[in-house]
């Protein structure tokens, strides 16, 4: 898509830091580094009136060895899956706040199709852990009619694909009520489900519905792909007086890694540094950041340096971390699952290339899924999706 | 199906308003015509005379309402349904509906409101009926026709003309217009312009007042969701699914559906199957009831014990109302399709008419006094154009506030700082 940029060569540098600038002949082969979490300042947003300062927090990837000299806080931490981070987060906050509650097909008695619910209807009541009928619209229109009567529920769509029963509520009441009502009523729900293309679960169980809810006003969304931000994110999600919807990924939910024993939430408007580089911006979210993570491997190993960011505030997008990326590598390149046409990586192009259009030294590349129902054969499905070899190419042609 | 149930369990309403009128009324005028081309229901309704039509319907609906209309009649004496008192309120709130909504069709005319405008005349029974006897803390929710469900809730006349002129003094400071009225105060959840999208939310507040009583132990609240929705959604899956959940969790709640025949120019009868919608509530495991809705005592009657039920945990209640609307289906609807043998045969069963006959017939209230109420209604009606008239434009500023009730759902600029606290963004000229 994007035309091969040429002639990088010895490119000026740009920033007056000589270890920023791009040295052709640089080997770029660099040691397994530890990663600090976005923003320089340090700041978690605890409280969302103010802001509290806050110790870094360390985070990794999964698929790499935890360093323990990397973890800034004091206390071991507990390992879990991603799962089980998303429950701890629910659980959590239930305990925290009597006011929350979940809702959803199987989350009560069955605790939960992917088992986030599990354990919950025992300790808090079948009300607050309510198994409802089959009747997305209905269910999720009633959690928003719970929120504006003073609860804080959490929907649970079974898979994201369901929540497309629920659209009419999710658009006019959950995203718009409160700018109808003049701002009276608010609307605190959390809607969440597992999404994302899987092991062949067919067309309509892979479907991606962040494309979908982008242009609808007055929502937030957010992606997680971590235990550690799985959690962060769920409870900052279920304190936020906005409406949020959060993406997990089917693919995901056993994904292992060693969290923080305290109170942490992550901050729904930011962006997520995973692996700090020089040469290209590579954009990602949910589960494309291990193909993206994989590739990374193969690049440093060619003599890349990959800046690595997880984008995982979907609507609004962090323009802050991006912007600071763009400036520093000139060279963009998006990694999302979501189909081509209209996606998120869409989206983010258009942001990007309005706001720093300037600092490109390439046209921005964006690497989708297909704009196909996903089939049910391996092979297709395989296909279909954006693969690390694919990555690796992109990254080769964006840095010519 | 009415030959399963004994017809004495249900029978005529006490002292009814239309009486007189309905018996005398032409028994052979039918309503539907079934051509070769008419698909839907050939069941003919409201066309024989009333009460004997109402006995036979009405023998298909399940308990409840009947005990405390039964106790009633069994009195050999005829005694009041209302007091004074109570009667002028539900005077004064019948008159300010219709004053109100005559004024809307006027202000319309004249380019002071635009848009899609629903008005109620002809139906204010229904919300008079039910909404007199609510609670500041029940809550009511509506559709598009919402502005007199508003204001028999309590929601100033003043805020609500403000919101249809579009003025940042309205009640959702002119951002929702007429089909989103909307009152934290007053508990009036909206104002919905899909049909069928305010019901569950009704049953989300209904949630909620369950929820507070069982799980926060707040063991006195009581309080009730009233939805009112038309004909036309009774056939939308939001309303069946609605009736489930309600019913199996026992939520205090009444559906009241305004059946006033027509959803634009589809008459009810051709896009229902069944067009006996109480019906569906014994489906559910709720009681259905049928009443008259252009009867405001019934309705109130029928509504007190509704409400009655859920106020005590006993669950839902579906009521249907037989109502009509006297305009069309909004100011831009022709109304070409009704026939005008139906209109008269509603304008003769006028709720307010039907009321003021019975408060002085009944010696409740003196000529003077009704008259009193109606100057004083067209002076807060007047006074609600003025003030609308008066108020001022929402400014350019107000264009971002209250997307999000956080507005750091705007995001981070790209200088590292939110969005909203960029000093552009209360200017309402911020790039977002």
């Amino acid at each position: 898509m994007a035309a091969i940029f040429q002639g990088v060569g010895a490119a000026a540098p740009l920033s007056s830091s000589p270890s920023n600038s791009f040295d052709s002949n640089k080997s770029v082969f660099s040691p397994p580094r530890s990663f600090s979490v976005v923003r320089s300042d340090g700041i978690v947003n605890l409280n969302p009136k103010g802001r509290s300062a806050q110790r870094l927090i360390s985070n990794a990837v999964a698929t790499k060895a935890d360093s323990p000299a990397a973890s800034s806080s004091s206390k071991p931490g507990h390992e879990l899956l991603l799962f089980e981070a998303l429950q701890e987060g629910l659980e959590e906050e239930m305990e925290r706040d009597p006011r929350v509650c979940v809702m959803g097909e199987d989350v009560g008695h069955y605790g939960g199709s992917y088992k986030v619910t599990k354990g919950l209807a025992k300790r808090f009541g079948d009300l607050r852990v309510l198994d409802t009928p089959i009747a997305e619209n209905s269910f999720t229109g009633m959690g928003i009619g719970a929120a504006m009567t003073g609860l804080r529920p959490v929907i649970e769509g079974m898979n994201m694909g369901f929540l497309l029963l629920a659209f009419n509520q999710i658009s006019n009441n959950c995203g718009m009520l409160h700018y109808t009502s003049g701002g009276q009523f608010t609307i605190p729900v959390v809607i969440r489900g597992p999404g994302g293309v899987g092991r062949q679960l067919g067309a309509e169980h892979s479907q991606r519905l962040e494309s979908y809810f982008q242009s609808i006003p007055g929502i937030q969304m957010v992606a997680c792909s971590t235990p550690y931000n799985a959690k962060g994110l769920m409870k900052a999600a279920i304190r936020s007086e906005n409406p949020v919807i959060l993406f997990e990924h089917v693919l995901l939910y056993n994904l292992k890694e060693r969290i923080p024993d305290e109170d942490y939430i992550c901050n729904l408007e930011e962006a997520e540094m995973v692996r700090p580089g020089e040469h290209v911006t590579i954009l990602t979210y949910s589960r494309m950041r291990y193909h993206v993570m994989q590739a990374a491997k193969t690049l440093v190993n060619k003599g890349y340096d990959p800046e690595v960011i997880d984008i995982r505030s979907l609507k609004p997008f962090d323009l802050h971390t991006i912007g600071n990326s763009v400036k520093k590598t000139h060279r963009v390149l998006i990694v999302e699952e979501c189909m081509r046409t209209g996606g998120i990586g869409a989206s983010l192009t258009a942001a990007i290339t309005e706001n720093f259009n300037d600092y490109l030294d390439a046209p921005i590349m964006c690497l989708s899924s297909q704009d196909v129902p996903t089939p049910y054969a391996g092979t297709l499905e395989e296909v279909t999706v954006v693969q690390p070899a694919q990555i690796v190419t992109a990254v080769e042609q964006l840095c010519q | 199906m009415a030959s399963a149930f004994s017809a004495a369990k249900f029978s005529a309403q006490p002292f009814p308003l239309n009486h007189t009128s309905t018996t005398s009324h032409d028994s052979s005028i039918v309503f539907a015509k079934p051509t070769s081309l008419f698909l839907g229901s050939t069941r003919k309704l409201r066309l024989t005379s009333s009460s004997k039509f109402n006995l036979s319907r009405r023998s298909g609906t399940v308990d409840a309402v009947s005990d405390v209309v039964k106790q009633k009649k069994s009195k050999s004496s005829p005694s009041l349904l209302i007091t004074k008192e109570e009667g002028l309120e539900l005077y004064e709130d019948l008159v300010l509906g219709r004053a109100f909504e005559d004024m809307c069709a006027q202000m319309y005319y004249r380019g002071k409101m635009f848009g899609f405008v629903h008005l109620y005349n002809g139906q204010e029974a229904v919300s008079t009926g039910f909404i007199k006897l609510l609670k500041q803390q029940d809550s009511v929710v509506s559709t598009y026709r919402d502005h007199v469900h508003a204001l028999s809730k309590g929601v100033p006349a003043r805020a609500v003309m403000s919101e249809l002129f579009g003025k940042t003094t309205g009640c959702c400071r002119g951002q929702g217009g007429s089909m989103h009225m909307f009152s934290r105060e007053h508990n009036v959840l909206g104002g919905f312009a899909f049909i069928g999208e305010g019901i569950p939310i009704a049953t989300g507040a209904a949630f909620t007042s369950k929820y507070k009583r069982e799980v926060l132990k707040e063991a006195d609240c009581d309080h009730v969701t009233l939805a009112f929705f038309g004909d036309g959604t009774c056939n939308n899956g939001q309303f069946f699914e609605c009736l489930n959940m309600a019913a199996l969790w026992k939520l205090p709640i009444v559906f009241v559906v305004e059946n006033n025949l027509w959803a634009i120019g589809m008459s009810h009868l051709r896009a229902t199957s069944d067009p006996q919608i109480y019906k569906k509530g014994p489906a559910f495991g709720m009681p259905g009831i049928h009443v008259d809705g252009m009867d405001v005592l019934k309705v109130r009657e029928v509504a007190k014990e509704a409400i009655g039920r859920a106020r005590r945990g006993e669950g839902p209640t579906l009521v249907e109302c037989e109502t009509y609307r006297f305009r069309g289906h909004s100011l831009a609807d022709p109304d070409e399709l009704r026939d005008p043998a139906e209109k008269a045969h509603y304008a003769a069963r006028d709720p307010i008419t039907a009321l003021k006959k019975y408060l002085i017939e009944n010696s409740l209230a003196s000529e003077a006094e009704l008259k009193t109420i109606e100057k004083k209604i067209d002076e807060v009606v007047e006074d609600a154009v003025e003030f609308a008239d008066e108020s001022p434009v929402p400014a350019r500023s107000q264009l971002l506030e209250n997307v999000f009730a956080d507005p750091k759902g705007f995001g981070i600029g790209p200088d590292g700082r939110y969005r909203c606290e960029d000093p552009k963004f209360t200017e309402g000229t911020a790039h977002v």
